[in-house]
């Protein structure tokens, strides 16, 4: 019966991850459910100001802000990257990475470099050997980020951009689409492209305080934390549903081996008993 | 008398909306009162106040700075959720900076922990692969 005791106890080892596997799909979905919540509270700013965009594309500002302007060659790129703190949760950032790393090849292909950004441990401990250049980090966010901790890291995409070390930004996020649902996105924060809403065509622009550069400025800058904040939202909620269902296939995993090997144990001692049978019987015939 | 669309928004909810009479906000460049069919406005604000006032009453709601767009129907009102300085914004950005040099700077030396993961999960998934297929060759 040797090896019906480590059968036993492989079943006990199996019994325990899934316990956990099972105790972190409950908590992932109780998070999932608030990051949820989050991402919906969050979502009136950015509708709204990428409205006031869409006007101020309409409009025409007699001053031209740098980021809504074409330019012209493009030399190098900018992702700002937002991943998870954390793993276990499936395909989630690699996914994402895998996304990337093409459009990087072909950006490459095109002779673009590309610098990037990192949010989330993952994406940092992933592109760092990558051999892009990596030009702000941010970590350690936890589940509720606070809008100002991206302040620094998105700043220092916009001072690279001012001073033309790139012409392009763009940022990548898992979007929520539902519950199953992840999708790898990208999504290009500047120069803003020009989205030509209906109707208004006649000739009208706002009335700037102080003056136009100055409002412009603060409003752009507020639309791409917005956007970048949004993404990191919707990336929280996806890493944590995108947890619950790893986790539920693992647990589910976890009891389908449990099964077997429970199987694999009663066949071994039913083979025991009856060899000992025998053996009792064999011996009792001899006498 | 005709209304005002009033929306105040902050990055992570949305404070008030609904219809008003008239709105005060406090602009950059002095207190701004804003009536329906305003001209379009786009103004910086000083953290302070906003008043709206209703056919039920005057809501107060403090702002920490923020923008204000006026629309002849609408205005919104995205308010920052912290009072942002220059210099503030600048340390941060350096360390940010910083984070990023020393990640650079130790980029091959450690194998550490996560990137260990990461392959340790892959190889997984390949052997699980191998083994699924061979269950069903069986």
């Amino acid at each position: 019966m040797a090896a019906g005791k480590e059968i036993r106890t492989q079943i006990a080892s199996i019994k325990n991850t899934q316990k956990i596997t099972s105790a972190m799909e409950m908590v992932a979905a109780s998070k999932m459910k608030k990051a949820q919540n989050r991402m919906e509270a969050s979502r009136p700013y950015s509708e709204k100001i990428t409205n006031v965009i869409g006007h101020l594309a309409n409009a025409h500002p007699e001053f031209e802000h740098p980021y809504m302007k074409e330019v012209g060659e493009l030399k190098r790129v900018g992702i700002i990257i937002i991943s998870s703190d954390r793993g276990l949760c499936g395909g989630l950032n690699t996914n994402l990475f895998r996304n990337i790393l093409k459009q990087v090849a072909d950006y490459q292909a095109k002779g673009i470099e590309v610098d990037i950004c990192t949010i989330g441990k993952k994406a940092t401990s992933f592109f760092k050997n990558s051999g892009l250049t990596i030009k702000s980090v941010l970590t350690d966010l936890g589940d509720a980020p606070h809008f100002d901790d991206l302040l620094g890291t998105v700043k220092v995409m916009l001072d690279a951009y001012d001073n033309d070390e790139f012409q392009q930004l763009s940022v990548a996020y898992n979007r929520f689409a539902n519950t199953m649902t992840q999708v790898p996105t990208t999504a290009q924060l500047i120069p803003m492209v020009a989205s030509d809403a209906e109707g208004m065509d006649h000739r009208w622009d706002y009335i700037y305080e102080p003056d136009a550069e100055e409002a412009l400025s603060a409003l752009l800058v507020r639309y791409i934390e917005a956007l970048v904040y949004q993404g990191l939202v919707e990336n929280i909620a996806c890493e944590q549903s995108s947890r619950m269902v790893a986790m539920k296939s693992a647990t589910d995993n976890a009891g389908d081996m449990v099964d077997e090997l429970e199987m694999v144990y009663n066949k071994a001692r039913q083979a025991a008993i009856t060899q000992e049978i025998s053996e009792i019987v064999s011996g009792a015939s001899a006498v | 008398m005709s209304m005002i669309q009033v929306d105040i928004v902050s990055a992570t909810e949305s404070l008030y909306s609904g219809e008003a009479k008239c709105v005060f906000a406090p602009g950059d460049s002095g207190e701004l009162g804003i009536y329906p069919q305003h001209l379009p406005l786009l103004s910086t604000l000083r953290p302070g106040e906003v008043r709206v006032e209703t056919e039920s009453g005057i809501e107060s709601i403090y702002v920490s700075g923020g923008i204000v767009e006026v629309q002849p129907t609408v205005v919104t009102i995205f308010s920052d959720t912290a009072i942002r300085a220059h210099d503030l914004d600048e340390s941060k950005a350096l360390e940010a900076k910083q984070r990023a040099e020393e990640e650079m700077a130790n980029a091959d030396t450690d194998h550490d922990i996560t990137s260990t993961q990461a392959a340790l999960a892959e190889s997984m998934a390949q052997l699980q692969l191998i083994s699924k297929m061979r269950g069903k060759k069986r």
